[in-house]
């Protein structure tokens, strides 16, 4: 048997949920022994859950330096912990601090780290995709600990109901590893469904010309119901929505039963996120726009014209 | 404030992607500065109008890739390194790190690094942190807003939720996302100036690595097709779009 970690992130005491997905997949995995590590306020808490999805131990530390500093003391903990357990594999999630861990241990111990991963085959080969999702390459790894980065909903997380042991990590941070500190913490509020959770999502891009067209998007969001707005990068990079809305390669990945694109071209950055849709409308001008090459439903013509219409329509029918 | 900026030579992100065997294809095709890059570039010559100093560009690629150092020397930056080897063909991030840092090590005295957050062909987004942690420095990573002062930074950084406030000593290593600035265009009297500017070009000898330092371990072993997705039906908006949304709409039981 091999141990296999997955690095759950902790966030506001609750687990992040890409953790359980990955632990789903995880366990699955021939001669895998599972584990998982959790750093920061909430990780022995976050034991239950981990526990239900896979992990047999959870390494964990309520301290508060491994929230407060990025990056470097969960570093720390987590070199001391993969010196000492040997894993074969470290999974990790796809998310902002996970990447910065896992670069800096990659740099510690040398080993192998592969990114953007979408589907692991067993303990040393995984799946990335190339070119918006067309093309998908298959990489074996050498090496020990492989370290593996995974996109958010390559897996859907399923419960199978186990119970983890908990090891309370005790690592000593040195000061020189307390430097990039976080002073504030800033949530952006939104209201309705979460967007990586809505059944159905609007999004919007540059095609709606001004950010005050959004509000569109929110009264169809909301004529529907149990509908989530988002947006395209190249209007996140512009100011017009909060990156908290972004879809996309960079930002979050969704896969919703319905997705409306209104005024979106259907950049590779885009596509790679919202591809798992299981229906997809979109709305261009364009009739060269390639988010028509993957829509089931596409109609060429002006977003800011239709999407009354649409709203008017849905209430209609809604009665 | 003597600033570090790291700058890739990439494939034009406008044109279709190639495989070359069982990489993405990097010789012969039109190749441009990665534009996620002049983000980096942008934000280290703002620091330096502000405070003084200087700003190196480091890279790491084919002698193609003088080109993009070039192009952020036109946009005001005032020298660069380049690293080029033919053992460096096919480096992964890790080694890209390895080298960068050797570089950035050899060239001087940095009180900031600052790297874009992921490049636009790769998108890995760990090289940032790998590099941070072969130089021993801490890391702001995903900057979208930031502010330097004599001897610190503080940075917005992203977050799925938002964003944090984060504040760092220096020397310190940044990545800054797209949006961060707006990148200033190169002026004809400035693509001048860059031809003037000192460029060094490095082997991995120069910088006391072995092939053994840049091996990587992984290795390609299986390239196939996604099943496609299959383009549904694109009609023409004749003033019946929304209704036929609205029905489809009403086939997938969304309303």
């Amino acid at each position: 048997m091999a141990k296999v970690w997955v690095f759950a992130e902790v966030h506001g005491g609750k687990v992040d949920s890409t953790a359980l997905e990955i632990l789903t997949r995880a366990r699955d995995l021939e001669g895998a022994e599972v584990e998982a590590v959790a750093l920061g306020p909430g990780a022995t808490d976050a034991a239950g859950p981990l526990g239900e999805h896979g992990a047999a131990v959870v390494y964990a530390s309520d301290d508060d330096v491994y929230g407060d500093y990025v990056a470097q003391p969960a570093t720390e903990a987590l070199h001391q912990l993969v010196q000492e357990h040997s894993p074969e594999l470290v999974l990790f999630a796809a998310n902002y601090d996970s990447r910065d861990i896992a670069g800096r241990l990659s740099a510690k111990t040398g080993s192998t780290l592969m990114s953007n991963v979408s589907a692991i085959h067993d303990l040393k080969t995984a799946q990335h995709a190339m070119f918006g999702g067309s093309t998908l390459v298959d990489v074996t790894l050498e090496g020990s600990p492989k370290l593996v980065l995974v996109r958010p909903k390559s897996f859907e997380a399923a419960p199978s109901g186990g119970q983890a042991e908990v090891v309370k990590v005790d690592v000593p941070i040195g000061d020189e590893l307390k430097k990039a500190k976080r002073l504030e913490r800033h949530e952006e509020a939104t209201t309705g469904p979460k967007l990586e959770e809505a059944p159905v999502v609007i999004s919007g891009g540059r095609g709606l010309q001004d950010p005050g067209n959004f509000e569109l998007l929110d009264q169809l969001a909301s004529s529907i119901g149990n509908t989530a707005v988002g947006a395209t990068r190249a209007v996140v990079d512009s100011g017009w929505v909060p990156y908290a809305m972004q879809i996309g390669q960079t930002g979050t990945t969704v896969k919703p039963n319905v997705y409306l694109a209104f005024g979106i071209s259907g950049a590779t950055q885009h596509i790679v996120g919202m591809k798992g849709a299981k229906k997809i409308v979109a709305v261009n001008k364009d009739e060269e726009a390639p988010i028509f090459q993957i829509a089931d439903l596409g109609i060429v013509g002006d977003a800011l014209k239709i999407l009354p219409q649409l709203i008017e329509e849905v209430k209609s029918r809604k009665g | 404030m003597n600033i570090a900026v790291c700058v890739k030579h990439i494939p034009d992100p406008n044109l279709p992607g190639e495989l070359d065997g069982e990489r993405l294809k990097r010789e012969g095709v039109q190749g441009v500065l990665d534009p996620g890059d002049e983000f980096g570039v942008e934000a280290g010559l703002q620091l330096k109008e502000a405070h003084g100093g200087e700003v190196t560009l480091v890279s790491m690629g084919p002698a193609a890739a003088l080109e993009a150092v070039r192009r952020g020397l036109s946009m005001g930056a005032d020298k660069g390194v380049l690293v080029t080897d033919d053992a460096l063909r096919g480096a992964d991030a890790l080694t890209t790190a390895r080298v960068l840092a050797a570089a950035i090590t050899k060239a001087g005295d940095f009180d900031l690094v600052i790297a874009g957050v992921e490049s636009t062909d790769g998108y890995t987004g760990t090289m940032p942190s790998s590099l941070a942690e072969f130089l021993g420095l801490p890391q702001l990573t995903f900057v979208k807003s930031l502010e330097g002062a004599e001897g610190s930074i503080k940075v917005n950084r992203q977050t799925a939720e938002g964003y944090h406030i984060v504040e760092s000593p220096l020397p310190a290593l940044i990545s800054v996302t797209a949006g961060v600035n707006e990148p200033r265009y190169a002026s004809f009297k400035g693509i001048m100036a860059a031809k003037k500017k000192p460029v060094e070009q490095w082997s991995l000898a120069d910088l006391e690595l072995s092939s053994d330092d840049v091996t990587v371990n992984q290795s390609v072993s299986n390239i196939g097709k996604a099943e496609a997705r299959q383009a549904g039906e694109v009609v023409e908006d004749d003033g019946s779009g929304a209704a036929r949304i609205a029905d489809f709409l009403k086939e997938a039981k969304v309303i």
